[in-house]
C-alpha cells in the first residue's frame, strides 16, 4: 500500500485529497486504480502526469515496479528546452 | 522496458575521448543543409501577414484582391485551418497561435498567408489583404496584467488552483503551490530575514537560424515536410492533428539546426505552410525573417518574483518563501509552475513554500527556453541567498554549502533526492583558484547555483553493420549539440570498434519508430541508452553467426574487446573474430546484421551547477565587462568532454546575454520596438572571456554508463551570478534583469541621492 501525493491541480479531481492510499505493483496499476477511483483524473493521467518514485521521475515508463515503502508523487509532465 | 539501464562501473576506451565531430566538415565548408537550403520542383514562396495590433478583434478579412495578384497561387486564413483540436486547449492554443481566429493577441500574430511564384508577388498580395480590426485594450507587463482594472484577455480564463474557483475571469490562469513544513514557524525562528522583489524581462532563445520549412501536400493525402526542428516526430504529430492528416502519411525530414534552445520544440509556421501547399497543390517554402522570429516565435517569460528567506546566526536557513509571476503570452501554460518547482531545489529546507502564478499578456506565446523558467527563479533566490549571507556575515559559498541539498533531502518540489551533485559543485567552487583570485578596480565577484530536472523519453534507434564491418546508426533525436559524435563514441565503446568506423545519421519519420524531441537535455542521455541496447542486440546476432561459423553452441561464444571468443579450453584454439570478420560472412550466415532498440529512457537524474563570475563596471557609464567566468557542473559521465564543455560554455554565454543586455522592449502601443539583433543585443565573441569549465562526474544510477543530461543546467546560474557580481561591484543590490548599463547607472545615481 502506497501513500500517493497528488499535485495541487489534481486534488479537486480526487475529492480534494492531497494524499491517496493505493495498492499497486507497477506505475501502470497505480494509475489505473487511481483512475477507477477518481474518473476525473482520467484526463490528466493521459498525457499530463509524471510519476516520481523515490525521487526518480518517470514520464513514460509505466512498467516500473514500485519498491516496497516507495515515496510516490504525481507531478506535472515537465517541459524542457 | 526490458533493457537494464542500471549503472555499471567499467573502464572506457572510446567514451571520454575527444574525436572530431562527424558533421564538422560539412558545417565549416557550407555543405550542411539547414532549413532554408532545401528546394523542390515547382516550389512557391510563402509570406505571412501579421497583426500590428497587440490586441484586437478580427471583424473580417477580405483576401479577394490578394488572390487576384498575378502569380499568387493560394491565400489562407484561419478558415483554411479549421479547428480539429477536439477540445484540447493546449493544441487549440498552438492552432490559434499559428493563425489567429477571432482575435489577434499580440503584435506579430499571424492572420493570413500567401503562396506565390516569387517573393515580389507574395509581398504585393500581402499588402492587398484587408483586415478589419476592432482594437481592444492591451496589457504587456506581468504585474499590470494581474491588477483588477487590467484588460482581460480571455473571458473563459478563471484562475485554476484556487478554491473555490473564482466566478470572474482573470489574466491569472493558474495558481500552483509547492513546499513543506510551516514557513511562519520557520521565520519566527530566524535571526535574520531578507525579503526582496525582483523582475526579469522577456528574452528570446536567439537561435541564429530562423524558422524555415518546405511543405508539400499531395492530393492523395500524403505530405512531406522538410523543416528545421528539435523534434520531427512531434512536429509530424502536431501538424497531422491540425491538418487532419494521417501521421504515417506525413513524412517529416529534419534539417541541420542552427540553434534551437527550446524554441524549435514548438510549431509556428509549419501548419500554415502545409495549408498553403494543400490549397495551391504545389510545394511551399516558408522562411521567417528575423523580425518575424522575434515578434512571433519563441520567447521566454517575463517575470516578477518576491522572495523571503530567513536564517539563524549560524547560517541555517529556517524558512524560505517565494511568489513567482510568469507571463505565458496569451495562452495559459505552466511556466510559473516550473519556476515554483525549481526555485529552492538546491537547498535542504525544513520550511519552504512557493507559489506560481501563470499570467496571460499580449505578448507572443512563450516557448521553452533551455531549462525553462529556472534561470529567473534562480536569479531571485540566489540573489536573496547572497544578500542574506552578507547580512549574517558568512562567506556566500560556505552559506550555500551549509544549506545544500544532498541524498535523502526532501526537495522543495516534493520528492526525496537520490545521489545529487550540488554539494560537490559547491565544494569544487570553494576550492577553485577563481574563488580566491584577486579582484581589480571596479570589479565584483558573484557566484550562484542552479538546478534543472532533465528528462528522457521515447527513443528508437537502428544500428546496421555493413559487409565491410563499418557501422551506421540511425537515430531519431535531432543533433543540436554534437550528439552524432557522442552516440558514435557510445556505439564504438559497446561494439569495441574504432569511432572512425561509425556513421551516425538522423533518420526521418518514415524510417524509424517514434522519438520524443531533443529537449530536456535528453538527446545523448536517451539515445545513448537506445544505442547501447541496439549494439548489444547486434552483438547477440553476431554471437549467433559465430556459433554457426565455428559449429559450436551459442553459449560457448562470448564477446570481449570487439571480438567473438570461444569459451573454455574445448574451443580455445580458435582465433577471435572481429566485427569485420563476422560481417564479411553475413550473407551466408543469415543475412544482414543489425541491432534495433525501442525504449523509454526514464530516470534521467536531476542536475546541478555552480558558477563563479567577475564583472568590471564602469561607474561613469554603467557599462560592464565579464572579466572571468567559471562553470562547474556534474555530467554524470562526459561522453565527449569537448561537447560537454561546449554546452557549459554555451549556456553560460546565453545566460550572460540575458543577464546583461537582452530584453524585449514594448512601446505604449503594445508593439515590439527591437525585433532585430541590432537593437536586441546578444553577446558576441568579443564580449566574452574564455569561459572556464570544470566537469564533475557523479554517475547517474539510471544509465549504463552513468550519463546525465548536460544541455540546460548551465543557463540557470548566470543571471544570479552576474547580478551578484554587479551588486558586489557597485555596492547596490541589482534586482532587475537585465542589469544593462542604464539600469546600473540609475542604481548608482539613486544610491548617491
Amino acid at each position: 500500500m502506497f501513500d500517493v501525493t497528488l499535485w495541487a491541480g489534481l486534488r479537486p479531481l480526487a475529492d480534494n485529497q492531497k494524499v491517496v492510499r493505493v495498492q499497486a505493483r507497477t506505475i501502470w496499476e497505480l494509475l489505473r486504480k487511481l483512475e477507477e477511483r477518481y474518473p476525473g483524473l482520467a484526463g490528466p493521467i493521459k498525457g499530463e502526469v509524471a510519476v516520481s518514485v523515490n525521487g526518480v521521475i518517470y514520464r513514460n515508463d509505466w512498467s516500473q515496479k514500485l519498491p516496497e515503502g516507495a515515496e510516490i508523487m504525481l507531478m506535472r509532465r515537465l517541459a524542457g528546452g | 522496458m526490458s533493457f537494464d539501464a542500471a549503472y555499471q562501473s567499467k573502464p572506457f576506451n572510446s567514451v571520454g575521448t575527444r574525436p572530431l565531430r562527424p558533421d564538422g566538415v560539412d558545417k565549416v565548408t557550407g555543405r550542411a543543409r539547414y532549413g532554408a537550403d532545401f528546394n523542390m520542383p515547382g516550389q512557391l514562396v510563402a509570406r505571412v501577414l501579421r497583426s500590428a495590433h497587440a490586441h484586437a478583434k478580427i471583424k473580417s478579412i477580405d483576401t479577394s484582391r490578394a488572390e487576384a495578384v498575378k502569380g499568387v497561387k493560394a491565400v489562407v486564413t484561419a478558415t483554411d485551418l479549421p479547428d480539429l483540436t477536439d477540445g484540447d486547449p493546449a493544441l487549440f492554443a498552438v492552432l490559434d497561435n499559428c493563425i489567429a481566429r477571432e482575435k489577434v493577441m499580440y503584435d506579430g500574430h499571424a492572420v493570413a498567408a500567401v503562396a506565390a511564384i516569387d517573393e515580389n508577388a507574395a509581398k504585393a498580395a500581402l499588402q492587398l489583404i484587408e483586415v478589419d480590426y476592432e482594437i481592444l485594450p492591451h496589457v504587456i507587463d506581468v504585474d499590470a496584467a494581474t491588477l483588477p482594472d487590467a484588460p482581460v484577455l480571455n473571458e473563459a480564463i478563471f484562475t485554476q488552483g484556487v478554491e473555490p474557483t473564482p466566478t470572474t475571469p482573470s489574466n491569472v490562469a493558474n495558481r500552483s503551490e509547492f513546499g513543506h513544513g510551516d514557513v511562519k514557524v520557520g521565520f519566527a525562528q530566524a535571526d535574520f530575514v531578507v525579503e526582496r522583489s525582483y523582475k526579469t524581462e522577456q528574452t528570446h532563445q536567439g537561435y541564429i537560424e530562423p524558422h524555415a520549412c518546405v511543405a508539400s501536400c499531395n492530393p492523395d493525402g500524403t505530405a512531406e515536410l522538410w523543416v528545421c526542428t528539435q523534434g520531427h516526430f512531434v512536429y509530424r504529430q502536431i501538424c497531422a492533428d491540425l491538418l487532419g492528416l494521417e501521421a504515417s502519411k506525413l513524412r517529416v525530414t529534419p534539417s541541420e539546426i542552427g540553434g534551437g534552445f527550446g524554441g524549435k520544440t514548438h510549431v509556428w509556421a509549419e501548419p500554415v505552410a502545409l495549408a498553403l501547399s494543400r490549397k495551391a497543390n504545389r510545394p511551399v517554402k516558408l522562411i521567417m525573417s528575423r523580425e518575424e522570429v522575434f515578434r512571433a516565435s519563441g520567447p521566454t517569460s517575463a517575470t516578477s518574483i518576491d522572495v523571503k528567506i530567513g536564517a539563524k546566526q549560524d547560517g541555517t536557513i529556517t524558512a524560505a518563501e517565494a511568489t513567482l509571476r510568469y507571463t505565458s503570452g496569451p495562452y495559459a501554460d505552466m511556466w510559473a509552475e516550473l519556476g515554483a518547482m525549481t526555485s529552492f531545489a538546491c537547498y535542504d529546507l525544513m520550511n519552504v513554500k512557493t507559489v506560481g502564478l501563470e499570467v496571460v499578456v499580449n505578448r507572443p506565446k512563450v516557448a521553452a527556453y533551455r531549462a525553462p523558467s529556472a534561470p529567473m527563479a534562480a536569479f531571485a533566490v540566489e540573489s536573496t541567498i547572497d544578500e542574506l549571507a552578507q547580512k549574517i556575515g558568512m562567506d556566500s559559498v560556505d552559506f550555500r554549502i551549509k544549506n545544500a541539498a544532498s541524498e535523502g533531502t526532501q526537495s522543495s518540489y516534493g520528492p526525496v533526492y537520490g545521489p545529487i551533485g550540488i554539494g560537490p559543485t559547491l565544494e569544487a567552487a570553494k576550492a577553485h583558484p577563481h574563488m580566491s583570485a584577486a579582484l581589480g578596480e571596479n570589479q565584483g565577484r558573484g557566484m550562484a547555483c542552479g538546478f534543472w530536472f532533465n528528462f528522457g523519453g521515447q527513443t528508437c534507434t537502428d544500428l546496421n553493420i555493413s559487409a565491410d564491418g563499418t557501422v551506421t546508426i540511425a537515430v531519431g533525436t535531432v543533433d543540436v549539440g554534437g550528439s552524432r559524435a557522442s552516440l558514435s563514441l557510445i556505439a564504438a565503446e559497446e561494439l569495441g570498434i574504432s569511432y572512425d568506423c561509425i556513421k551516425a545519421v538522423i533518420a526521418d519519420t518514415s524510417m524509424l519508430g517514434y522519438n520524443d524531441m531533443t529537449d530536456g537535455s535528453r538527446g545523448t542521455f536517451s539515445t545513448s541508452m537506445a544505442t547501447i541496447s541496439a549494439a548489444r542486440n547486434a552483438i547477440e546476432v553476431m554471437r549467433q553467426r559465430v556459433a554457426l561459423m565455428w559449429e559450436i553452441p551459442l553459449e560457448d561464444v562470448y564477446w570481449e574487446d570487439g571480438h567473438a571468443h570461444a569459451a573454455g579450453t574445448k574451443h580455445g584454439n580458435r582465433a577471435p573474430l572481429s566485427v569485420k570478420d563476422i560481417a564479411a560472412e553475413a550473407a551466408n550466415t543469415g543475412g544482414p546484421i543489425a541491432g534495433h532498440s525501442e525504449l523509454v529512457a526514464d530516470g534521467a537524474g536531476v542536475s546541478f551547477a555552480t558558477h563563479i563570475c567577475d564583472i568590471e563596471v564602469d561607474p561613469e557609464t554603467g557599462s560592464s565587462r565579464v572579466a572571468r567566468y567559471t562553470v562547474i557542473q556534474d555530467a554524470g559521465k562526459a561522453v565527449h568532454p569537448s561537447y560537454v564543455e561546449g554546452q557549459y560554455q554555451g549556456g553560460a554565454a546565453q545566460g550572460i546575454g540575458w543577464a546583461l543586455n537582452e530584453e524585449y522592449i514594448y512601446g505604449e502601443d503594445g508593439r515590439l520596438q527591437n525585433p532585430g539583433f541590432l537593437d536586441y543585443r546578444i553577446p558576441v565573441c568579443s564580449d566574452l572571456p574564455m569561459i572556464d569549465t570544470q566537469i564533475l562526474e557523479i554517475p547517474n544510477p539510471n544509465h549504463p554508463y552513468g550519463v546525465r543530461g548536460v544541455g540546460e543546467t548551465s543557463i540557470v546560474p548566470p543571471l544570479a551570478a552576474i547580478a551578484n557580481a554587479v551588486s558586489n561591484a557597485v555596492g547596490v543590490r541589482m534586482a532587475h534583469i537585465p542589469v544593462s548599463p542604464p539600469r546600473i547607472l540609475a542604481a548608482l545615481n539613486d544610491a548617491k541621492d
